[in-house]
C-alpha cells in the first residue's frame, strides 16, 4: 500500500475541497435533510466547510495505521465544531435521523472521487472505500452522541428550572417567610425544598416560616414525613415552623394514618398562620378608625 | 482545656463556641469544664454557638444533647445557635431532632429570649 491508507482520501479532500463541500450539500438536498427552511444556503455552506476542514485535520493527524478514535486530541477541532453545529440544530428542531443522514451524505461525493482516481481499483478500491466508510460512520455516530447529549442538557436544565420554579420561598413580612407547596412532594423535591428553605432562613434571618400545603393534593405518610422533617430542620436552625392549609379532609386522613405532628403548630388557613406569625415577631394587625 | 473551644460569660449566660476542628476528646472534656462553670457562676443559660461546625455526626449530636441534659439539671437552659442548613439537614436525617434543646438563629436572639425568661 502506498504511504498510508488515508493518502488518497486526503489528496481528494485537499485538492477538491470546495467541490466535495458542494456535492455534500447536493446530497443533503437529495436526501431531504438540508432543512433549507431552518438554515440559509450560506449558513449551511459555512457549517459544512468548517466541519469538513476539521474532519480533514483529524484524518491527517489522528489516523495511525488505519486506527483512530474520535476521543483523541487530534479530533479536538472536529468535536468543537460538531458541538457548535449540533447546538444550533437542536435549538432549531432538527431530528436525530436528519442529523445522522446529514453527515452520512458525505460518503457519496468521496466514493465517487475515489472511483475516478487512476490506479485505484479492485481490492484497493474496496479497502479505500472501507476506510472512508469507517471514518464517516464514526463521524456520524459521534455526531448523534453529541446531538443526544445536547438534548439531555436541555431536558436537565428544564427539570432544574421546574424544580426551582415549584419551590419558591417568599418573604411575607420582616422575619416571616412562606413556602407555598403545590403538586406532589416526592423525596427529590422535598430535599430541594428543605435546602432552599434553610438557606433562605439563614440569609433573611427569618424567625417564622409558614409551610402552606393548600396546593398539595394528597397527604400520605410519605409526604407528612417530609413535612415534619423539614419542620424539624427549621427548628434546629432556630426558627419556628407553622404548617398551614390543612383542610378538614387532610386532617382526617392524617389522624387515620396515625401521623403525629409533635410540637409543630398547624393552622387550617394561611390567613390564620400569618396572623400567628406576625404576633410571634411582635406585630399586631389593627383595623383603622374609618372602617 | 485546649484553646479551640472557649467559654465566656455573656450577661447571665455562658457562651460556648465550638470550633470546626474540635476533637472527640476535647468535646468530652468540655462537658466537665462546662458543668463546673455552670455551678460556679450560677448562670441562667448556656449558649452553644455551632456556627463554625460544618460537619456533625451522631457523636457530636449526642454530646450536644448531653450538654443540654447536664445544664438542665444545674438549672440552666441550653440554646443552640447558628446551626448551618447542611448541619440541620444532617441531624434530621440521622434522626436526631434534639427535642429538649432550644434553638435560636443567633446569639442576639438567644440572649433576648433568655432575658425574657
Amino acid at each position: 500500500m502506498p504511504q498510508t491508507a488515508t493518502a488518497n482520501i486526503l489528496s481528494i479532500l485537499e485538492t477538491d475541497f470546495s467541490g466535495v463541500v458542494e456535492e455534500w450539500l447536493g446530497t443533503q438536498v437529495k436526501e431531504g435533510v438540508k432543512r433549507s427552511d431552518l438554515f440559509s444556503d450560506s449558513e449551511s455552506r459555512a457549517q459544512n466547510q468548517e466541519l469538513l476542514k476539521a474532519f480533514v485535520k483529524g484524518i491527517r493527524v489522528g489516523v495511525v495505521n488505519e486506527e483512530f478514535s474520535l476521543e483523541d486530541d487530534a479530533w479536538e477541532d472536529l468535536r468543537a465544531v460538531l458541538s457548535d453545529v449540533s447546538k444550533e440544530r437542536v435549538g432549531r428542531g432538527v431530528t436525530p435521523t436528519e442529523m445522522a443522514t446529514f453527515v452520512l451524505a458525505l460518503k457519496a461525493p468521496l466514493f465517487k472521487r475515489l472511483e475516478a482516481m487512476p490506479g485505484v481499483e479492485g481490492g484497493k478500491l474496496v479497502r479505500e472505500v472501507l476506510m472512508v466508510t469507517r471514518l464517516v460512520d464514526a463521524f456520524a455516530i459521534y455526531t448523534n452522541e453529541i446531538f443526544i447529549g445536547e438534548r439531555d442538557q436541555i431536558i436537565e436544565r428544564q427539570r432544574q428550572e421546574m424544580l426551582e420554579l415549584s419551590t419558591p420561598v417568599v418573604e411575607l413580612w420582616d422575619r416571616v417567610l412562606t413556602l407555598p407547596l403545590i403538586g406532589t412532594l416526592d423525596s427529590v423535591r422535598a430535599q430541594e425544598v428543605m435546602e432552599n428553605l434553610l438557606q433562605t432562613i439563614l440569609e433573611r434571618q427569618a424567625e417564622v416560616v409558614i409551610m402552606d400545603i393548600t396546593g398539595v393534593g394528597t397527604v400520605d405518610t410519605q409526604v407528612a414525613q417530609h413535612l415534619l422533617r423539614a419542620a424539624a430542620a427549621v427548628r434546629l436552625m432556630g426558627a419556628e415552623c407553622i404548617i398551614s392549609g390543612i383542610s378538614p379532609m387532610i386532617a382526617q386522613t392524617m389522624v387515620q394514618l396515625g401521623i403525629d405532628v409533635g410540637t409543630v403548630s398547624t393552622r387550617s388557613s394561611i390567613r390564620a398562620a400569618l396572623s400567628d406569625a406576625l404576633q410571634k415577631v411582635g406585630y399586631v394587625i389593627k383595623t383603622t378608625e374609618a372602617s | 482545656m485546649s484553646g479551640v473551644t472557649s467559654i465566656n460569660l455573656v450577661e447571665n449566660a455562658l457562651l460556648v463556641s465550638i470550633q470546626d476542628d474540635v476533637t472527640d476528646t476535647e468535646i468530652v472534656a468540655l462537658q466537665e469544664t462546662l458543668s463546673n462553670r455552670i455551678a460556679k457562676e450560677r448562670v441562667k443559660g448556656v449558649i452553644l454557638d455551632i456556627s463554625s461546625l460544618e460537619i456533625v455526626d451522631t457523636f457530636v449530636g449526642r454530646v450536644i444533647a448531653q450538654l443540654a441534659g447536664i445544664s438542665r439539671l444545674l438549672a440552666a437552659e441550653t440554646y443552640v445557635v447558628g446551626m448551618r442548613p447542611a448541619v440541620a439537614v444532617t441531624l434530621v436525617e440521622l434522626g436526631m431532632y434534639l427535642p429538649d434543646i432550644r434553638t435560636a438563629l443567633s446569639l442576639t436572639h438567644a440572649l433576648s429570649q433568655l432575658r425574657r425568661a
